[in-house]
């Protein structure tokens, strides 16, 4: 226990980095992701065709690549000089982008679950495009969504740590600096998996209760 | 095409989704000509930046690296799928001191991130006095990981299959051994196929993880070469180069998935006729149906 409590100014601030990372690139992904599964999803064929195109490159791209491209390729094209801020802002970009692709494809998927003749029920029963969405789909749509949604944040949370390989602040990073310290890199990571087996295993409960709460009754 | 989200659009529908579709192409456009002007800017289109790319020990160096990547990536599936099957096949066990362990085991494995895990192997093991090629961190990472939810995906196939199946291969003698080998994972495995693979796109994708574990793969020769200041610090055309070959790589083996998955649906809609699967029919209904007490056909 000795290395966490010697060093909690190191652990928390790792923790805070890891959080920060999960939060941030959850929320872009979140919007990105569905603003893609819209376009996804829409009457618009050239919509579809960059939605299509965009998921199934992404989702092809290993993460680490994404990272690199966001880390190395970007701040020389667009002349930004590398701070720990704006390493931090690429960081969040590369996994909101990434984690983006899977939001999209849940979403996708969510929508069309509900049977088509929900949406023409309500339609014959005269309600306008904005109450057949709000009444009818999306509710049916939304708890079909929640468990998968939940497996793609835990990806979400695990992947941060692939920051860490570019000096950005985070629980995967925080081995380098304990070791600095002089305290057993062994043990420090032991430690750093036991968070992660920790933060895994309450975004699960969350999950199955979510689950439980909102469970599709068909 | 009418859908859950929209009806056979009319003629005013027709004229906003042109709009839309119009505005849709604006948008990417816009991004895809502010990427060229940027690359364009900051003279990546010159000759001088590609020019690393014109000697073929550079593009000899890839063609290794590439196989670097692709060796990790071999082996890692290889064990991950062994790995997966030994789990599976723990943890669907009638023991429960052999359930409960491997259960447990295959959930930390789940819970921890590779990279975590890779940093341990190769970082960590050295205090105990094992040192360890970043090569062998990155596979024995990535079999642990990969073994370990395909076992989950394994099992799941094994679950899913009607209890008749394994009950009928008990009643012509066989052991559990044989009920599991001849009977149950070939079906699982078949009907767990195209996710198999799908993991195994994952795994692919993961080994570029060995770049910060200083494996010598492709995107660590992109950085080095991109470091080169007598090539001009190439960093932009080698991120593109190696990013083609790596994403080619990848739609390569997830094309397989989706071939499979196709073949696999077409051969099932043909078996249907012959073998109905229902999940509901167990040993006792079956006698019942025979008997006439029961309906076979669940009526809506």
């Amino acid at each position: 226990m000795g290395i966490i409590t010697d060093n909690l100014d190191l652990w928390s601030s790792t923790l805070l980095g890891t959080l920060v990372l999960f939060v941030a690139g959850g929320l872009l992904a979140l919007v990105l992701g569905t603003l893609v599964g819209a376009m996804r999803v829409s009457p618009i064929p050239v919509a579809r065709a960059v939605g299509t195109f965009y998921v199934n490159t992404i989702r092809n791209t290993p993460l680490t690549l994404v990272f690199f491209a966001f880390a190395f390729a970007l701040p020389p094209l667009l002349g930004l000089r590398l701070t720990g801020d704006v390493s931090l802002t690429l960081a969040i970009c590369a996994l909101g982008i990434y984690t983006a692709t899977y939001v999209a494809e849940t979403i996708r998927s969510g929508i069309n679950t509900v049977p088509v003749g929900q949406a023409e029920a309500a339609r014959a029963l005269g309600l306008t495009f904005g109450q057949v969405m709000t009444l009818v789909v999306l509710p049916q749509a939304f708890r079909s969504v929640i468990p998968p949604m939940m497996s793609v944040f835990i990806a979400l949370l695990k992947n941060t740590t692939v920051a860490a390989g570019f000096s950005v602040v985070n629980l995967g990073s925080i081995r380098s600096y304990l070791s600095e310290r002089g305290e057993n890199q062994f043990v420090a990571i032991l430690w750093v998996m036991v968070v992660f087996v920790v933060l895994v295993l309450l975004l699960s409960w969350a999950q199955r209760a979510l689950e439980n709460r909102w469970k599709v009754a068909r | 095409m009418s859908s859950v989200l929209y009806d056979v659009p009319g003629p005013r529908a027709i004229a906003r989704n042109r709009i839309l579709g119009v505005i849709t192409v604006l948008v990417v456009l816009a991004i895809l000509g502010f990427i060229v002007w940027r690359l364009w800017d900051t003279g990546q289109f010159s000759a001088e930046k590609w020019d690393a790319f014109t000697y073929s020990n550079v593009w000899l160096q890839i063609a290794l690296a590439t196989g670097r990547t692709l060796a990790a990536f071999a082996v890692a599936a290889v064990g991950a799928l062994a790995l997966g099957f030994a789990l599976a096949i723990g943890r669907l066990s009638d023991h429960p001191w052999l359930r409960g362990p491997i259960g447990a085991v295959v959930e930390v494995l789940r819970a921890v991130p590779v990279l975590v895990f890779m940093f341990l192997l190769y970082y960590g093991l050295p205090v105990l006095g094992v040192r360890m090629e970043p090569f062998w961190a990155v596979v024995i990472a990535l079999i642990a990981y990969n073994g370990s939810v395909l076992a989950e995906v394994i099992r799941a196939g094994v679950e899913s299959l009607p209890r008749g199946q394994s009950e009928a291969g008990y009643a012509i003698g066989l052991r559990k051994a044989a009920v599991m080998r001849l009977v149950l994972l070939p079906q699982a495995i078949r009907a767990m196929m195209p996710v198999i693979i799908a993991q195994l796109v994952v795994t692919l994708k993961d080994t570029a993880l060995g770049y910060i574990i200083t494996y010598q793969e492709l995107l660590f020769y992109a950085r080095y070469i991109g470091s080169q200041s007598t090539y001009g610090s190439p960093i932009v055309p080698a991120t593109i180069v190696v990013g083609a070959i790596y994403i080619a790589l990848c739609l390569i083996l997830s094309f397989v998935a989706n071939r499979v998955e196709r073949r696999l649906r077409r051969t099932a809609k043909l078996g249907k006729g012959v073998a109905p699967a229902d999940d509901a029919m167990t040993a006792t209904r079956a006698v019942a149906v025979q008997a006439g007490l029961d309906d076979p056909e669940p009526r809506r």
